[in-house]
């Protein structure tokens, strides 16, 4: 019954979500208020309806009704509670549905925001965001519906593809989704300007608190999924350029020039048109990373299932979506009038060329996840873009970028003085300069690039320390050379400051994480109990092998016990492979010792007949910081996320100049 | 510097951005030059004279039987496409699902005769998952959904079964009907 019920909320969402379209557009025909009131009441309705339709599919999950397909298929009564949840979204119709409570969440958010988004554009927006929903979850109902029931019921379930039974992969999608469909916002915000034929300041600061969540978000969720395919799939890599990682990576890229182009726009009035394309775009990319890993022209462990309606149906709402905004795009954004003229060296400058450059590593991304597909429809050729293209193009027009941020923030607004921002950041290179040469010297023989990364991810660092110090010190006349009044001013910068030179930091921590890797070694051998492996810095020992039961898998379990070179014990790695019954599938499970931010690495091959084992070890300097650094960028936005700036309303255009011109230097 | 006039504010940003863009094209030519990994099928190796030294992707089923281990983690096994069969030599740990009479992918570097030096077999991550590469090699062959086509080496397959099948206890290779078989998730 509870069942029927979600399947009906869910149709309730459906109409709900067509009110929630129609609603503002009758609301400017009629110029009655309380129509528009009418959408955000609709907004809400949807979300609770989809929030009940998702808390029957897990009810159906956790109570192991295997009267429900979508639970036989994905669920067993062995299965521990904690993957018995997840498993709602471990499948296609589950995660579909979890995409469309997370749409409707943020539609509901919007509904609610009554301080920070104007009435109009407020409506405007629900409404494109209502479409969004009505398309998607039509798309869940006639393609996809979780609520089908079998008959007869089985006894007993399929259970949930090992791989995804793991805690990270529980939370991976829920964050991923977060992200991407934060996006839908920003999208329904530039399509309700360009409907309006209006933006300004208030705009971008209505907007700028939703493209930060997301982009937190989606930061999160991505780096969340790289560390899930470094330890559970024993393959030791962070990032395989694989097509289901760049749909991911590609709204974020968007999404990171999105967010700050809206900074430019909020406080100079300028690049409005490109702000709007911007949106547009990353919202675009969301959907096509939708398709690419939903629509089964991919087969990975995303696609659950392939079946050709599905793809024919994500096609067409990615052509409704991206065709009819930059429709409405071409048409509209002649309308929009360009303010804040700028010197090209100036702090807007320097957020142009970022732009320019994340939207060009970006463009790389796209051809290089989408051409092979094209190539194999023209042609019929296969051929496979590896990490060797994305490191031939992806990482030249990193590198640029990486050296500019930190000079973009010591640049001023409207006109720059480049002399005096590079004095400024001399400190920053010489100090760069000196831990580039120091490493060299230290790993002298090794890889080379690995240094000069290190070299610039000091550099990262040291920047955005800087850029809080510069700003503390104040400028001109309120320049000050005492200690005391710059800890002072730098506690009260405002939080968004903080939150600035945080996520650059971080991203300084994530660069000299990745150029650590260059030092990385692994190893491969045969071993008997009592043998050993030499990796790197660190001898390992396999003490025995052991069988282990769990709850819904047995496991053959190798004891390693690593020591350094000279013998000291440093502890021991357990790794395994699990055999689960229910799938006739064996996963392995890797085994990590961490040292500091190091780790050693070790995963076990086949078990053989005379009780050696197959064991591949590898030694991972600093590589925790990769996924630390992206969390501390994360943190960073959420720190900016907190600004007082982002929860007031939004002030009158004159009001808004003002503050960006007042006391507080601008960001 | 006051004077910088619309006109020329354009033209410098115009200039910047076509010079970025040029090069994110220069980069992504250059790279699609040396870099694209093309798939090809064992009859596809053996028809066509690809010169020795080229990076490739194989793609087939691991024929039954063949699967040997060498010294150390070493290992030789055949992919075959029922048309042609090219021996592959790999050093390192198989994916947790490799199993004889399925469809495996592998990168490497194509030797003298046709042998073929493995440097990566892909994972797959279900074992009902068939790479779409090898299911569409297989349909051009015409062998898909012959599940009978492996009657033939299914005596070898049962004295190899020894070697693999104390991975896990119950290794049970799914008939190979099954793994020819369409993907039927649904």
């Amino acid at each position: 019954m509870i069942v029927e019920t979600g399947h009906f909320a869910l149709a309730l969402a459906l109409a709900l979500s067509l009110v929630q379209m129609v609603m503002p557009v009758w609301a400017a025909r009629s110029s009655d208020p309380a129509l528009r009131q009418t959408t955000s009441q609709a907004a809400l309705g949807a979300f609770a309806c989809v929030l009940f339709a998702f808390a029957a599919l897990t009810w159906a999950h956790v109570s192991s009704d295997f009267s429900v397909q979508n639970v036989v298929e994905n669920s067993h009564t062995q299965k521990p509670l904690i993957y018995k949840i997840s498993g709602v979204w471990g499948n296609h119709e589950g995660s579909m549905l979890l995409w469309v409570l997370i749409l409707t969440l943020f539609g509901a958010c919007v509904a609610g925001a009554r301080n920070s988004v104007p009435p109009r554009l407020r409506a405007n927006t629900l409404g494109v965001q209502g479409l969004i929903t009505f398309v998607f979850v039509l798309f869940i109902i006639t393609t996809s519906n979780p609520f089908t029931r079998v008959v007869p019921a089985p006894l007993e379930g399929r259970d949930l593809n090992p791989l995804l039974q793991d805690p990270g992969l529980a939370i991976h999608p829920p964050l991923l989704y977060l992200g991407y469909v934060g996006f839908s916002i920003t999208f329904a915000f530039a399509a309700a300007a360009l409907i309006e034929g209006r933006i300004d300041a208030v705009w971008a600061r209505a907007v700028r608190p939703w493209t930060l969540a997301a982009w937190v978000f989606l930061t999160l969720g991505i780096a969340m999924g790289s560390y899930w395919a470094y330890y559970e799939l024993g393959w030791g890599g962070w990032w395989f350029w694989d097509p289901v990682e760049n749909a991911s990576l590609m709204p974020w890229i968007a999404g990171t020039a999105l967010l700050h182009s809206t900074v430019v726009m909020e406080k100079r009035d300028a690049l409005k048109v490109w702000t709007v394309l911007l949106a547009i775009l990353s919202f675009s990319l969301s959907l096509v990373g939708t398709f690419i890993v939903r629509s089964g022209v991919l087969t990975s462990v995303h696609s659950f299932a392939t079946d050709p309606t599905r793809g024919v149906f994500i096609l067409a709402i990615l052509v409704l979506f991206i065709g009819g905004s930059l429709t409405l795009f071409a048409w509209r954004a002649p309308l929009l009038r360009q303010g804040g003229l700028f010197a090209p060296i100036s702090r807007e400058g320097s957020l142009v060329l970022n732009n320019l450059f994340l939207v060009a590593a970006c463009a790389t991304v796209f051809v290089g996840t989408l051409y092979p597909l094209l190539l194999e429809m023209l042609t019929g050729d296969k051929i496979t873009v590896g990490p060797p293209f994305f490191n031939a193009t992806f990482v030249p027009l990193a590198i640029p970028l990486l050296l500019i941020v930190p000079f973009g923030q010591t640049l001023a607004w409207k006109r720059g003085d480049m002399l005096a921002a590079s004095q400024r950041l001399f400190v920053a290179l010489g100090v760069a300069l000196v831990v580039g040469l120091a490493v060299l010297a230290m790993t002298w023989g090794g890889p080379m690039m690995a240094p000069v990364g290190v070299g610039l991810g000091a550099y990262l660092l040291i920047g955005s320390a800087l850029e809080i110090v510069s700003r503390a010190r104040g400028y001109g006349v309120r320049r000050t050379r005492s200690l005391g009044v710059i800890a002072q001013r730098a506690v009260g910068l405002p939080r968004s400051a903080w939150g600035t030179a945080l996520a650059h930091a971080g991203v300084g921590v994530v660069v000299i994480g990745i150029a650590a890797q260059g030092w990385a070694s692994e190893g491969l051998a045969s071993l008997n109990p009592g043998q050993s492996l030499t990796v790197g810095p660190y001898v390992a020992t396999l003490d025995r092998v052991a069988p282990k039961k769990g709850p819904n898998y047995e496991e053959a379990g190798a004891f390693v016990t690593i020591r350094d070179r000279d013998g000291h014990a440093i502890g021991e790695v357990e790794t395994g492979r699990r055999f689960y019954p229910s799938r006739q599938m064996t996963v392995t499970e890797s085994g990590l010792l961490t040292r500091g931010f190091s780790q050693v690495y070790a995963s076990l091959g086949e078990v053989g007949k005379d009780g050696s084992i197959g064991l591949r070890l590898y030694y991972k300097p600093l590589v925790l910081l990769i996924w630390l650094g992206a969390v501390v960028m994360a943190l960073g936005g959420a720190l900016s996320l907190t600004d007082r700036r982002m929860r007031v309303g939004a002030p009158a255009k004159a009001k808004g100049r003002a503050v960006a011109r007042g006391a507080v230097p601008a960001e | 510097m006051v004077a910088v006039t619309r006109k020329k504010r354009r033209l410098i940003l115009i200039t910047v951005c076509g010079s970025v863009l040029a090069l994110a094209v220069g980069l992504i030519l250059f790279a699609m030059s040396g870099s694209i990994v093309f798939f090809r099928s064992p009859s596809e190796i053996e028809a066509q004279a690809i010169p020795v030294g080229t990076r490739l992707r194989l793609g087939g089923l691991v024929q039954d039987g063949s699967l040997k281990r060498g010294p150390g983690q070493t290992v030789n096994f055949a992919v075959t496409d029922h048309g042609a069969t090219i021996a592959v030599q790999y050093t390192g740990l198989l994916p947790d699902l490799f199993r004889e009479g399925q469809g495996v992918v592998t990168e490497g570097v194509l030797e003298p005769g046709n042998h073929f030096k493995a440097d990566t077999v892909l994972a797959k991550h279900d074992e009902s998952y068939m790479p779409r590469e090898v299911a569409d090699a297989l349909k051009k062959q015409g062998r898909w959904q012959e599940g009978g086509a492996q009657g033939a080496p299914a005596l070898a397959s049962a004295k190899a079964a020894p070697v693999k099948a104390d991975s896990s206890s119950a290794d049970a290779t799914p008939a190979a009907g099954g793994a020819l078989g369409p993907r039927s998730e649904r």
